[in-house]
């Protein structure tokens, strides 16, 4: 599945995440994660992969993901992630 | 023993750290709004984080009802559709009547047997907030074995009648009492509307008194500092 435009969804709020879906020209999945630089040292590697996972699971190709974190869990990432995926696919 | 439903907190489906922090207020119930306090742009993204949250957060020490959108609306139709898929406590359904419950109940059992959930296990609350519905009372409660409360919302019933309520709520007395004696008759939960100001405690404690001597068993609290009222009041 390959997306056409780009979209958002979620908020620069507390405990929330700004995900921002395009398409990526040069292929593949491409994570951009914009956080905290101590939350980047920590848990970076794993918000990126939460956020792979979840455009896995989506059958999403070819797309870049810029994610603006304020602090959200998981779930929140996955459900951001899927959200905008979907409007870039309207 | 009877599950209690005296202190119901409704929060907005949209706001993940709402929906992280409402069960530290110690509430009975945690009620996640994709209706009125989720705008028309938001709602897809509402109820994809609600559906995420009660796949990932442990809510096992409280009760969770989510209101959907309602049925006659392509929102609703995906509210319930994806929502019950997690496996809610309970869809709350606005603007009811016997014929939306039954629909309800039809596209429950369809999901309950897809996902081999127990059949009935996803209760509903049908919210009475026209005067038809409240006309037809106890049609609504017998329309599903799955109603196991009604929720009484008295500003959608004066938004019907082009007015407000008072903080006093005289116009709703009649009402009240009559949703009262339909659920204490058939042995269901009556949730009583909401007291929109937050920093009356006063006024929410005489309001949840008034309801209570008129047969409710819970009222909606507007943030998580009013639970604690309604858990005194609605024992």
């Amino acid at each position: 599945m390959k997306i056409s435009k780009t979209a958002q969804a979620g908020a620069l709020e507390s405990n929330d995440v700004l995900v921002t879906v395009a398409p990526n020209e040069k292929g593949g999945v491409q994570v951009q994660l914009e956080t905290k630089r101590v939350i980047l040292k920590q848990f970076g590697k794993q918000i990126e992969q939460v956020v792979k996972d979840q455009v896995a699971e989506m059958g999403a190709e070819d797309v870049t993901v810029k994610v603006q974190d304020k602090g959200a869990l998981n779930y929140t990432i996955r459900a951001r992630v899927q959200t905008a995926l979907e409007r870039a696919l309207v | 023993m009877k599950r209690l439903r005296r202190s119901l907190l409704i929060i907005s489906g949209n706001n993940p750290k709402h929906i992280q922090d409402a069960p530290v207020f110690d509430p009975d119930v945690v009620i996640f709004d994709l209706e009125e306090r989720v705008a028309a742009p938001d709602k897809d993204s509402a109820r994809n984080l609600v559906r995420e949250a009660l796949s990932f957060l442990d809510y096992s020490q409280v009760e969770v009802m989510v209101r959907v959108n309602p049925l006659d609306t392509e929102e609703g139709q995906k509210d319930l559709d994806r929502i019950a898929r997690v496996k809610p406590g309970a869809l709350i359904i606005p603007k009811a009547n016997e014929q939306v419950i039954k629909q309800a109940e039809g596209l429950l059992t369809k999901i309950e047997k897809e996902e081999g959930f127990p059949e009935g296990s996803i209760e509903i609350i049908p919210i009475l907030e026209t005067a038809s519905g409240i006309e037809n009372i106890n049609q609504l409660i017998s329309s599903s074995p799955r109603v196991t409360g009604l929720w009484f919302n008295g500003e959608g019933l004066m938004a019907e009648f082009g007015t407000q309520r008072t903080k006093e709520g005289a116009e709703l007395y009649y009402v009240r009492g009559r949703v009262g004696i339909a659920c204490r008759a058939a042995g269901i939960d009556a949730i009583d509307t909401i007291f929109s100001d937050g920093n009356d405690y006063e006024g929410l404690a005489n309001d949840a008194s008034a309801a209570r001597r008129l047969g409710f068993t819970g009222k909606l609290a507007l943030d998580g500092r009013q639970v604690d009222t309604l858990n005194t009041i609605f024992q």
